[in-house]
């Protein structure tokens, strides 16, 4: 039973511990980002690299299971894999149904990124790296990841900053991360455009340094 | 007839053309040689208008090149210019990359324009490539082309900004032949070249340029034969 | 499988905002690459401001701008509108920086031939540089393609009934969640690869050199 004053109550205006509470949830966009592009990355170079030495029957079996990663749409996987487990009998929480969805479709989109960086590398370079006597890993490791990485560390960028964005859609299957915490502000402040621009500059702060750092690298590698 | 009268470029606070004057009648033939950076292919580009002046003034056959009313697009047709790099237009054939702008620019119709580039291809030895594009040519054949496509506008004079320079040494030959095709066709051309016998073999004069000004000009046997100033024999030998 | 007819409606609802909003983004972006490589500082900053907004935030906060965001200030859109405004906003900042770069891409001695030999600026543009940079964007420009059409599903979260959106709301009656997004998932899958290959047909016959 709420008097009328008290149900005016429900609505408040936005205060600065909302701030903190972005903030906080900011930071959860940065944690579910952080685990799946580093996990993804990894996954996304061995399979970038297996397509790359692969026969055609290699290509043809790998290849369209990680195209199905990129021609379906996000949201779509994560209400995919998130209602497939119950199926199973093995409820999953959002953080991590999130997190592994997010995982494997930077690995999909990496592995474009690792096959194109490999391919990048002049045969005679690695030519000349095995005879002088390193193994194939060790041509891998000194030729191919330094002079590859040059080549597409602005695609990889692309990538990474995309999963950051991508991040939010995790909020539909109710982790409150940033974008789930500006609906629910929305909801009870009411005043969305305010909440919205916040939420923008959070996003826009989370992604800057990506950028500016990716830029700095390139340049310092043109000279 | 072109006339340059102390003419000033600057790029910035670099000051590359330092009061330059000479003059260009109908039917010569000007190779313009000297250092990188001594300010040869600038010349060119003010003479046609692609880089604005500081000082002084270019007449191309009465009409002042920098003046306000000029028309420059129309003044353009008639000063033919070929590029180090060919620039041939990568998205058309060699045909259409002839044709286009006497279609374009003079209003001929389809059929004339495809005439009058057949018959430069022909002219500079690429008749049989009319549908080739140009990334499938040798670097020679697209020198060429861009010389055809040049002569298509049927231009009173012909600017040359060293158009060896950026060939491989066997396919200088046949770019070189073609200019001294054009030469004993009567074109007036100003060439700027690093080919010191091919500038002494085809000019009428030569003109040396050091710092931004003209050292020395006159016929090649004086200017590389028997050059009076220090600085023109100090590069030429050089460069021999 | 009843229910497959009312899927493959709604599938052509999607590819119809995808293509709309790509088509404008197309416009849009245009000009505002012409704007940012003009460099008359009076309007750049507009630009600026717009592109780097459209790719530093997600697809969904700028869907919810169009549909909270705007309800702020008493601007009520329908689903469709919603969608098809964010994703136009979206494609149009992307857009817009592939064209910025696909014209730096193309030498500028290009330019100088051209007008060596006697062309206006807008012949020599039109018929030199643009089809040069049309071939240098082809590929960024099919990806944004297909960008649209899997960020169209975001439509579902504010009521649009296209593919997701159709999707969801016969989920929800049947409870059958799984089954309808799998089959939603395979035909989005379909959908992308069709786009693809017309993608790469339509470049066959478009750049011969």
């Amino acid at each position: 039973m709420l008097s009328v004053a008290q149900s005016v109550q429900v609505f408040t205006g936005f205060q600065v511990s909302d701030l903190w509470y972005m903030a906080e949830a900011a930071g959860r966009t940065l944690l579910i980002s952080i685990v799946s592009i580093s996990i993804g990355t990894l996954l996304g170079c061995v399979f970038g690299w297996l397509l790359s030495i692969s026969r055609w029957w290699g290509v043809a079996t790998l290849g369209p299971i990680l195209d199905a990663f990129r021609s379906i749409p996000l949201i779509i996987q994560l209400i995919l894999f998130f209602n497939f487990f119950p199926i199973i009998g093995f409820p999953l929480d959002p953080f991590a149904a999130g997190t592994i969805v997010l995982t494997f479709y930077t690995a999909a989109l990496v592995a474009n990124v690792a096959r194109a960086g490999i391919e990048a590398v002049p045969l005679p370079m690695r030519r000349a790296a095995r005879s002088l006597g390193m193994t194939y890993w060790q041509d891998l490791r000194y030729v191919v990841w330094p002079i590859g990485l040059r080549a597409v560390l602005p695609a990889w960028a692309g990538v990474a900053l995309g999963v950051l964005k991508d991040s939010a859609l995790v909020s539909v299957l109710g982790y409150v991360e940033l974008l789930r915490a500006s609906q629910i502000l929305i909801t009870r402040t009411q005043e969305p455009f305010l909440v919205l621009a916040i939420s923008g500059a959070f996003y826009f702060l989370l992604s800057f340094p990506i950028s500016r750092a990716t830029a700095r690298l390139e340049s310092r590698w043109q000279s | 007839m072109i006339e340059i009268r102390n003419l000033h470029k600057s790029f910035g606070d670099l000051q590359v053309l330092k009061g330059v004057s000479m003059e260009v009648k109908k039917g010569e033939v000007i190779s313009v040689i000297g250092a990188s950076g001594s300010g040869k292919s600038t010349l060119l580009y003010c003479i046609n208008g692609l880089e604005p002046i500081q000082g002084g003034e270019i007449v191309v056959d009465g009409t002042d090149v920098h003046a306000k009313g000029t028309d420059i697009n129309q003044l353009r047709q008639k000063l033919g210019m070929v590029f180090q790099q060919y620039n041939a237009f990568p998205h058309l054939t060699t045909l259409e990359n002839v044709a286009l702008a006497p279609r374009i620019v003079k209003g001929k119709s389809k059929a004339e324009a495809q005439e009058i580039a057949k018959r430069q291809l022909a002219h500079v030895g690429l008749g049989d490539k009319l549908s080739v594009y140009p990334s499938k040519m040798s670097g020679g054949q697209q020198q060429r082309l861009a010389i055809a496509r040049a002569l298509a506008m049927e231009p009173t004079y012909m600017l040359f900004d060293e158009v060896t320079s950026a060939l491989d040494p066997e396919l200088v030959g046949e770019v070189l032949d073609t200019l001294r095709l054009l030469s004993d066709d009567g074109m007036t051309m100003i060439i700027v070249t690093h080919e010191i016998s091919f500038a002494r073999d085809v000019s009428d004069r030569v003109a040396y340029f050091h710092e931004g000004v003209i050292e020395e000009l006159g016929p090649p046997s004086q200017v590389i034969e028997a050059p009076t100033s220090a600085r023109t024999k100090a590069f030429l030998s050089n460069v021999r | 499988m009843r229910s497959l007819p009312d899927l493959i409606d709604a599938g052509f609802k999607t590819l119809e905002v995808a293509v709309e909003a790509m088509i404008l983004g197309v416009i849009i972006g245009l000009c505002l690459a012409l704007i940012r490589l003009s460099g008359r500082f009076g309007i750049t900053w507009i630009a600026t401001i717009w592109v780097e907004l459209a790719r530093n935030t997600p697809a969904l906060l700028q869907l919810f701008f169009f549909g909270f965001g705007l309800g702020a200030f008493g601007i009520n859109l329908s689903p469709y509108w919603i969608v098809l405004c964010a994703l136009t906003f979206n494609n149009a900042g992307y857009l817009a920086e592939n064209f910025r770069g696909g014209f730096r891409a193309v030498p500028d001695t290009q330019m100088k031939a051209a007008r060596s030999l006697g062309m206006t600026a807008t012949q020599a543009y039109l018929r030199i540089v643009i089809p040069q940079v049309l071939r240098i964007v082809y590929h960024p420009m099919t990806n944004q393609m297909v960008w649209s059409v899997l960020m169209s599903s975001l439509g579902m979260l504010v009521g649009f009934h296209e593919l997701s959106g159709e999707t969801q709301f016969l989920a929800s009656k049947t409870f059958r969640i799984f089954e309808y997004f799998a089959v939603t998932a395979i035909i989005y899958y379909v959908i992308v690869k069709l786009i693809l290959a017309a993608s790469r047909l339509i470049s066959w016959r478009l750049f011969r050199y």
